[in-house]
């Protein structure tokens, strides 16, 4: 497979991090980025192929993270199978609303609407409904053996992570290469057109919401047994809607990297923000971050990935001209 | 079971439900008057503006110091700020939004979800996340209908929201720069050949809309508090109360405020306090799969 090439490059650059001696500090920010990125992905597939932007995706981080919390906590349930299980909900759920909307024909704002409200209810439900610990939230215990999916080193779980992100990165560029990407393609670009030809618009955007919703649940289900809790605000909370859509518009949206690369750039940013103000001044680096995220927008209004490879042809351009002058 | 019944009844007997329905009127103003603003700029830059809420902070804020620093009573403070947020906003939209989203929707969406994010930390850099109220000296006045009592600031604030709607209403219809908002809003490219400055139009609605956050901001804040993310509370309710409205429908925001301001009441009376807010939202996604265009706006 040629075209998974530069995935397992960087799957094993990446690898060898905690080889290198670097300190917990930077193995956690690497983690929470690797985590933010994978939620990324997920939205990516949805919002970057199939051109549908969602403000909601943490309908599915916040299912992904209950489920394997709660499956562990209330029902003795091996902490791998819910951590499987977590995923299948989050596909679940992306199939439910889904269903409701595209068979409606929601589109653009409106679709972007209705998936930040689907994300509220499940919020506030959660907030108040005893299976989930209501407003205390889930704890699951300590207990750092692999049988329970839970480890001994941070180095073990950047690299569970790595492999979530990495599976992640295999798919999006599986669907990219397949008859199904294609069609998605064509969705984002002219839904209509695309229907016109005989792409079953629905059944396509259908199945990247499922598969948009199984990624971004892995991320809420990896988010559980890293913190050992959950509670609504932290599963279901905006903050990871967010997140999801930042990076990959950030990095490059509808590109295989661009969520990996957002999530560094946008996590980075905020550490980066916070050294500078020293933690001293709270907003302060927030301030920071915002103003930067609004450059990046302004300066490459095609993510990083988009920016870089116009750099790239601009470098590229004198060099070829100089070339045919030879000639 | 005498008990039970008499714990029961409470809830079904009509005044309290009269009560509910009064509350949720006058807490449904206070929602319509933030809408106002949102359904003027989604309505025309077809954008979702996330820094709706943040604006309606930092005029909560100003309004907070225009009386305790300055004594200027909240309601003559309005005067003042809904001209200087005219202006933000215009600004806002021409020299930032504008040229940073490269006519682009997401990119327009990301530039207001940051400029969300500086603003409120911003304040929270300035103000720290201290809660503040204000006290008129008139706040507990009001008039008491047996069944409930009606505080004389929301009162005010009820009112005043139809003043602004009428306002924003003869703006619209009454003047140039209102029939080249409807314009570009209907058709944006040919209101473009026949001349219209759209940039400016857009700078105009997104000041505009702002002005409505910064009166919206003085009515609240007799009767409410002020903190750095004080603004959020209101922006989800009212994107659900634009959408039920209609998207631009200034009588769709008036009515859909009021509605959605009695749905949260009534939910809260049947369900309990906390359950409160599912009611709009359950509402808002039945809106959106029966009716996306809402109950004013033409259908798409």
């Amino acid at each position: 497979m040629k075209g998974l090439a530069p995935v397992v490059i960087v799957i094993i650059v990446m690898a060898t991090v905690p080889l290198l001696g670097v300190s917990n500090v930077t193995l956690n920010f690497l983690i929470v980025a690797l985590m933010t990125a994978l939620a990324g992905q997920g939205w990516n597939v949805l919002g970057g192929y199939g051109g549908q932007y969602s403000f909601g995706h943490a309908a599915f981080f916040g299912t992904g993270a209950y489920v394997t919390a709660v499956l562990q906590v209330r029902y003795s349930v091996n902490a791998w199978l819910a951590f499987c299980l977590g995923i299948a909900g989050g596909a679940l759920v992306g199939a439910i609303v889904g269903g409701m909307t595209f068979r409606s024909g929601l589109r653009g704002s409106y679709f972007a609407l209705v998936t930040l409200a689907f994300a509220e209810v499940l919020r506030i439900s959660a907030s108040v409904a005893p299976i989930t610990g209501a407003g205390v939230g889930t704890l699951v215990k300590l207990d750092l053996h692999v049988a329970a999916l839970q480890f001994q080193t941070r180095a073990a779980f950047y690299w569970m992570i790595l492999a979530l992100v990495a599976i992640a990165l295999i798919v999006t560029r599986l669907i990219e290469r397949s008859r199904f990407g294609v069609w998605l393609i064509a969705v984002r670009e002219n839904e209509d057109a695309a229907t016109a030809l005989g792409v079953n618009a629905t059944a396509i955007k259908l199945t990247a919401m499922v598969i948009s919703g199984a990624i971004t649940a892995a991320a809420g289900c990896f988010y559980v047994q890293y913190f050992l809790f959950i509670d609504a605000g932290l599963a279901y909370g905006s903050w990871i809607s967010i997140e999801a859509l930042l990076t990959p518009i950030v990095g490059g949206v509808g590109t295989v990297f661009g969520p990996l690369l957002g999530a560094l750039v946008v996590r980075g940013l905020g550490e980066g923000a916070q050294m500078v103000t020293g933690g001293e001044a709270p907003g302060l680096d927030l301030v920071v971050y915002g103003c930067v995220l609004v450059l990046i927008i302004w300066f490459t209004p095609r993510g990083l990935i988009g920016g870089l490879a116009q750099l790239r042809g601009r470098l590229m351009r004198p060099v070829s001209i100089a070339k045919a002058g030879h000639g | 079971v005498a008990l039970s019944s008499n714990s029961v009844e409470p809830v079904l007997s009509p005044s309290l439900l009269i009560a509910a329905i009064v509350n949720g009127l006058l807490t449904g103003a206070v929602y319509a008057l933030v809408a106002l603003g949102l359904t003027l700029i989604y309505g025309v830059l077809h954008v979702i503006n996330f820094a709706h809420g943040t604006l309606l902070t930092a005029a909560m804020f100003a309004a907070y110091f225009a009386y305790r620093a300055l004594g200027i009573d909240p309601y003559l403070a309005a005067f003042l700020l809904a001209p200087t947020f005219f202006a933000i906003g215009y600004a806002l939209q021409r020299f930032v939004i504008g040229p940073a989203s490269h006519g682009e929707d997401r990119n327009m969406l990301l530039v207001t979800l940051g400029l969300a994010v500086i603003i409120e930390n911003a304040l929270l850099f300035a103000f720290r996340a201290d809660t503040r109220t204000i006290d008129l000296p008139y706040a507990f006045s009001g008039i008491d209908l047996e069944f409930a009592f009606l505080p004389l600031p929301r009162l005010i604030g009820f009112g005043a929201v139809f003043v602004v709607a009428a306002a924003l209403w003869l703006i619209m219809t009454a003047t140039d720069t209102g029939r080249a908002i409807r314009a570009v809003a209907k058709e944006k490219l040919g209101a473009e050949l026949a001349g219209i400055d759209v940039a400016h139009i857009y700078a105009m609605t997104f000041g505009l809309g702002t002005a409505c956050v910064a009166i919206a901001a003085c009515l609240l804040i007799p009767s409410y508090y002020v903190n750095p993310s004080a603004g959020n509370a209101f922006v989800l309710v009212a994107f659900t109360i634009v959408v039920l409205g209609g998207m631009g429908s200034i009588p769709g925001a008036l009515v859909g405020g009021l509605v959605i301001g009695v749905v949260e009441s009534l939910t809260s009376l049947f369900f309990g306090e906390s359950l409160g807010q599912i009611g709009i939202f359950v509402l808002f996604i039945i809106m959106l799969l029966v009716r996306p265009s809402g109950l004013f706006g033409a259908r798409a």
